[in-house]
């Protein structure tokens, strides 16, 4: 099965200065993600997990190393770019959901797509067909303080979905919500993958790295494993179907 | 275009979540703005209506009175026109008309008596000319006839505000008021003019010059005011230098002395009304322009607020995909909106205040808000917006987006 690659990241370091004390957040990675891969990126707090994924979301700039996002080579490029491809190839799911307080739903989902200069009829048009996705179609103008905790996750997924994004990058998604509202999110994850979609998932979480096909898993700032997960997810559901 | 509309609707309902803070925070553009429409609707009705008055004189008129400079006059020194100086004009200087003297009885009010009512007013002795040259027409009766003066003849032309001041009958003619202890016969009521500064013109007693002048005693040489017309207005510069030719002569002026005595044109009047209204505008046009600074100053600490609280909302809007210039644009419109609403306040409140002032005060009746006036409000609110927005928009657009995002 020949595979092409999505993001290559070579040779990635980032080192922050804060006066005298330098830290390495990471050190010489070396990582290449196919379309449609479902990637966890595993650690503990301080692992560097998660400055690798805001360099893959570019919202960060590696220090040294080069990172090769769909053919273009973003590592040199300046914040208006970096704004543009986290505008057309990024969707940010968080873990504290991070919507606009003051916007209902269908706002929230909207909002990505005026940077990209499309009309409000259009607009509107997209943001609808999202949200009725993922199963809020009743729930257009409820604001985010009038939705349960999964409601809110799942307005945060349309919003990363609706600009029909090459990555999904999800930080610790289910950290805020209780376990089983946690296993529909993650439901939801797999079946995106299942349509193609390409998910990179920030964890420290085991169960939730295990619904991923790859892990990544990160220490001190360099890459400790990189291991296939089918088998395992395999194993998972067919214990899940006994 | 649709960020530019997006920002609009944001900022509108950014506005409106705080209604109360955004409300306080453009009271400065309220006050100042509000100030500077009401005082120039006012100024702009009042010079209207006095240089209407002044018009009413007649472009070509001209009016000749003694002048000494304030420290002559401490040091004793006396100036007079006189019935000299009237003669020699009238004999000397070709292409002029209705020239006509004017004597003031007492030196400003005196007392005037009908039966046992007494009222100050303010006595003239004049000619028939009078009439022609300020406008002042009888609506009853008759004015000063050649014949009165000649004849010295008692005889008073009045005002309105004297009949009801002196509760004399609602046709006074015939009827005799005292003057300086002499009876006059009332033979003409003046058409009503009105107040001007709060000066009442209707509080005026025209008599006779000839009789005005005896009533002083005929060895008093009488300072008087001579007023003229120019026939042909292109010769006004050679008439006015002829005029003066002749007066320093019978004053007797040497050719290094100043003139002590002025001849003025109604648009020197104007002229110098004029340039005190103007005064007062960039008086008042400074006090504005501070406030507008002070209200500036007030949307700009409101504004640094505004993207501190809403630093992580920013980091939102960078982690979609909004760039620099998208965060500016939303957080410069949200302060000219604040700016501009202000305005709007400021040009409604300063309107009626002005439209109130104008129906209470007379002399204000012609206030009138000018287009320049509501542009100006607009572009300097307007700039005012932008000026003091910059700078928190510029905070707002250069946050790092990891660590907005991170912000509690």
């Amino acid at each position: 099965m020949s595979r092409e690659s999505l993001l290559e990241l070579q040779h990635v370091s980032k080192r922050y200065v804060m006066g005298e004390a330098t830290l390495d957040a990471l050190k010489d990675v070396n990582l290449t993600i196919y379309r449609n891969e479902y990637v966890a990126f595993i650690g503990p707090s301080g692992s560097g997990k998660t400055t690798l994924m805001n360099i893959v979301g570019c919202l960060d700039k590696p220090s040294s190393g080069s990172y090769i996002l769909n053919d273009t080579p973003v590592a040199d490029l300046d914040d208006n770019a970096l704004a543009r491809i986290r505008n057309r190839e990024i969707g940010f799911i968080f873990q504290n959901f991070n919507l606009l307080g003051r916007a209902d739903a269908l706002r929230n989902v909207m909002q990505p797509l005026i940077y990209r200069g499309i009309p409000l009829s259009e607009r509107k048009h997209m943001a609808t067909e999202t949200l009725q996705n993922v199963g809020l179609g009743d729930r257009l103008h409820h604001l985010p303080n009038q939705l349960s905790g999964g409601q809110r996750q799942r307005v945060a997924i349309a919003r990363a979905l609706v600009g029909k994004p090459s990555i999904l990058l999800a930080d610790e998604p289910t950290g805020n919500l209780d376990s089983s509202t946690g296993r529909d999110v993650m439901a939801m994850f797999d079946n995106l993958h299942k349509n193609g979609h390409t998910i990179i998932i920030v964890t420290h979480d085991q169960n939730i790295a295990n619904h991923c096909r790859r892990v990544v898993r990160l220490m001190d700032g360099q890459v400790l494993s990189d291991t296939d997960n089918v088998a395992k997810v395999g194993n998972q559901e067919a214990m899940r179907r006994v | 275009m649709y960020n530019f509309l997006e920002s609009l609707r944001s900022a509108f309902q950014s506005v409106r979540a705080h209604a109360l803070r955004s409300f306080l925070t453009m009271l400065g553009i309220v006050i100042g703005v509000m100030a500077v429409i009401a005082v120039v609707s006012l100024i702009q009705g009042f010079s209207k209506s006095v240089t209407s008055e002044f018009n009413g004189l007649g472009t070509n008129s001209l009016t000749i009175q003694s002048y000494l400079p304030r420290k002559d006059r401490l040091a004793g020194k006396i100036a007079k026109v006189t019935t000299d100086d009237l003669l020699n004009i009238q004999h000397a200087v070709t292409g002029i008309s209705g020239l006509s003297p004017i004597l003031p009885v007492g030196r400003f009010f005196i007392p005037v008596k009908y039966r046992n009512q007494t009222t100050n007013s303010q006595v003239l002795g004049s000619t028939p000319d009078y009439a022609v040259n300020n406008g002042t027409y009888p609506e009853k009766g008759r004015f000063i006839v050649p014949f009165d003066d000649l004849q010295h003849r008692h005889v008073a032309v009045i005002g309105v505000t004297l009949i009801t001041k002196l509760h004399l009958p609602e046709d006074p003619l015939g009827q005799y008021i005292q003057i300086s202890g002499q009876w006059f016969k009332i033979v003409g009521v003046l058409h009503p003019k009105g107040q001007i500064l709060g000066f009442d013109q209707d509080n005026q007693v025209i008599i006779p010059y000839g009789t005005a002048h005896s009533l002083l005693g005929a060895a008093v040489v009488p300072d008087i005011a001579i007023q003229l017309k120019v026939n042909d207005t292109k010769q006004m510069d050679a008439v006015v230098g002829r005029i003066s030719q002749i007066l320093r002569r019978n004053h007797h002026l040497k050719s290094g002395q100043d003139d002590d005595f002025k001849v003025q044109t109604p648009s020197q009047l104007l002229g110098n009304f004029t340039s005190v209204m103007n005064a007062i505008t960039y008086i008042l046009g400074g006090i504005v322009a501070i406030s507008l600074l002070v209200g500036g100053i007030g949307i700009m600490n409101i504004m640094l607020v505004s993207v501190t609280e809403r630093t992580r909302e920013i980091g939102i809007y960078k982690s979609l995909g909004a760039r620099r210039s998208d965060i500016m644009l939303q957080f410069l419109i949200e302060a000219v909106i604040l700016a501009l609403i202000g305005g709007i306040i400021g040009l409604l409140l300063g309107y009626g205040i002005g439209m109130l002032v104008a129906y209470l005060v007379p002399a204000f009746r012609d206030s009138f808000v000018p287009w320049w006036a509501i542009v100006l409000a607009f572009g300097f609110s307007g700039g005012v917006g932008v000026i003091f927005g910059i700078t928190p928009a510029a905070k707002a657009a250069a946050l790092d987006p990891i660590e907005a995002l991170r912000y509690e």
